[in-house]
């Protein structure tokens, strides 16, 4: 296994007497689709929205390929290559699909105000290669016939695919997703996966949050388990789903456990 | 929105366009000598509408694009109008010509948009709204009291005989005689006006259409997911204030070498409402939108100042309803039939008419 692209050390996040993760810490392998799962509640979001700098957090650090990422708005850590969704779509709703994915282009790009008003040589270059990778990335999503719609106006599926190309079109390093299979039906997963393996392929780590058991267990290299903000278990997903302090936390206490008590 | 079909055609139509733009470019060269016939001060007017276009497209850019309300709009209107003034009369003794001054007051309104912006990056609606209104009210208030102890508005009592503009040996404070044919000051500044708003909306248009401008629709779309994205809010928003201002400013100086005086009385809060009002009645974001809804509004009160009186006069035999109250009831009753039937205004922009529209 080569090194780690992501290091968490001791993460812990307090909203008030609540302790949202305490002391969480994970190794995140490049190249990998890494699993964050855990019953609702457990902190996930929170720690994506910690990692991606939408929260500040208590203490602990985020090592990003030797970066420490504390202190930073959410705009540099996207400069970095952390790209994120959202587990409730927020995409630029109003705005077309292809217009969408422009904007993720932004962090990447350069042209000022000058540029925009003198329309110079290099922007209009500029402006040309935003729009070529636009619609690449529309088409890597399967949405190219779409470009032009409106991003509210597309389905649930699509719209969780089109912010995967808008989270794309910042070239991450990591793409992290929170919870991406959701409202999804079996057809529409199995080609979600089908995406996940493609991007996995173009170098990029994938950190994903999922309630869909068996596209984690299917997918991931590596599996974390979130219970009350700790982690509870970590390994691959064969041990995870055999670790009892797994089964306990989704099913509960096991009967022959409780009537032994 | 026949309207905005027609001109969307005449773009797709390259046989119909450059006729299109002649006939447009006849009609705006041939509006001032026609207008004149009817007098003089209708030119002015026109004048004065073209100042609110320029208003109004410099806050387009801050409400339309990046959807931040600003009620006190009218201040970078005002440090425009005081530049200039103060750069050019008698009251300093400095007379230095406008295309020094123009971009002088452009800067002066861009660091004072900037000084607006920074503190109220994290209100939105109704708090940046009354921060806003509150900042307008400062830069006025300031400039009626910074007569003493060193006079340098000359307080309520304004700055006067400010200069005209001259271009060469053209002055557009007066007439020049071409052979037998007279071209007033008004006429001369209409064109300039005319010049300088072209390129305004051409600036517009290119920043509306590029990086910015869509890291502007990100914002006022969704800012957190605009951040996420990698777009730096805090950059982008300044830059959208600034931009604003700069127009403003620009639009101010202009205002004070038509008028020759100006006065804290001339930037009041109904200034910026008035504006405001321009650029949401015309359709926020849209370019076109904005530049009829401001000149709608610019004139029809005056067509009411002139008309209301000789046609009450012919009707009842005397004057019931002044012009002002009626201008303000005609006001209140647009307002609502604005609200059933457009509320994204006269012409929205496509992404404005999507965001009222429930679906």
């Amino acid at each position: 296994m080569s090194g780690s692209i992501l290091e968490i050390e001791g993460i812990t996040k307090k909203f008030g007497g609540l302790t949202a993760l305490s002391d969480v810490s994970l190794a995140i392998p490049e190249d990998s689709i890494f699993g964050l799962i855990g019953p609702n509640g457990a902190g996930k979001t929170t720690l994506f929205n910690v990692l991606t700098g939408l929260y500040p957090f208590d203490e602990g650090t985020f090592s990003f390929q030797g970066n420490q990422l504390r202190e930073l708005t959410p705009n540099r850590i996207a400069a970095l290559g952390i790209a994120r969704t959202f587990q409730n779509i927020r995409l630029f709703a109003n705005l077309s699909a292809i217009e969408n994915v422009m904007i993720g282009r932004h962090v990447r790009t350069h042209a000022g105000v000058w540029g925009a008003i003198t329309r110079n040589k290099a922007t209009r270059t500029e402006e040309a290669g935003i729009q070529k990778r636009a619609h690449e990335l529309l088409a890597f999503i399967g949405l190219e016939q779409r470009a032009n719609d409106l991003a509210k106006h597309l389905s649930y599926g699509d719209q969780r695919r089109l912010e995967i190309a808008r989270a794309l079109a910042t070239d991450p390093k990591m793409l992290a997703l929170d919870e991406p299979a959701a409202g999804m039906n079996a057809t529409e997963k199995l080609s979600l996966r089908a995406l996940l393996e493609l991007i996995r392929a173009q170098g990029i780590t994938i950190l994903l949050i999922e309630h869909d058991v068996k596209l984690v267990m299917g997918l991931c290299d590596r599996i974390a388990v979130l219970e009350y903000g700790k982690k509870i278990a970590e390994g691959v997903p064969a041990d995870v789903q055999k670790d009892p302090k797994v089964i306990e936390a989704y099913l509960g206490v096991a009967p022959e456990k409780s009537a032994a008590a | 929105m026949s309207l905005q079909a027609t001109l969307a055609g005449l773009r797709k139509n390259p046989k119909l366009f450059w006729p299109g733009v002649a006939m447009i470019a006849i009609a705006l060269i041939a509006l001032p000598f026609v207008l004149a016939m009817a007098g003089t001060a209708w030119v002015r007017i026109t004048n004065f509408a073209i100042l609110f276009v320029l208003l109004s497209l410099g806050l387009n850019i801050v409400v339309g694009f990046a959807g931040l309300l600003d009620l006190g709009y009218i201040a970078f209107y005002a440090v425009g109008a005081y530049v200039y003034a103060l750069l050019a009369s008698p009251h300093f003794g400095l007379h230095l010509p406008f295309w020094i001054i123009l971009p002088i007051g452009a800067m002066v309104a861009c660091i004072f948009g900037v000084l607006l912006g920074a503190p109220t990056l994290k209100l939105r609606g109704d708090y940046l709204a009354i921060v806003t209104l509150g900042f307008g009210e400062i830069v006025r208030i300031f400039m009626n009291n910074l007569s003493e102890p060193i006079n340098i508005t000359n307080g309520p009592k304004g700055i006067s005989t400010i200069d005209s503009i001259k271009i060469g040996s053209i002055d557009f404070g007066n007439s020049t005689r071409i052979g037998d044919f007279v071209l007033s000051g008004t006429i001369k500044y209409y064109f300039f006006l005319l010049v300088i708003m072209l390129i305004v909306i051409v600036i517009n248009k290119r920043l509306q259409n590029s990086r910015i401008g869509r890291a502007w629709e990100a914002i006022r779309e969704d800012e957190m997911a605009a951040r996420a994205m990698g777009i730096n809010t805090t950059r982008i928003k300044l830059l959208a204030f600034a931009m604003g201002a700069s127009f403003g400013g620009i639009a101010g100086g202009m205002f004070s070498a038509i008028q020759g005086f100006i006065s804290p009385e001339s930037f009041v809060l109904n200034e910026s409402v008035m504006v405001l009002a321009m650029v949401v009645l015309g359709g926020m974001g849209n370019i076109i939108g904005v530049v009829i809804g401001a000149v709608l509004l610019s004139f029809v009160p005056e067509i009411l100042r002139y008309t209301v009186e000789p046609v009450q006069m012919a009707i009842f035999g005397k004057m019931w309803v002044e012009p002002e109250v009626l201008r303000m009831l005609l006001f209140g009753f647009a307002m609502v039939l604005m609200m059933l039937f457009r509320p994204a205004g006269l012409m929205p922009s496509a992404v404005r008419k999507r965001e009222l529209t429930k679906d």
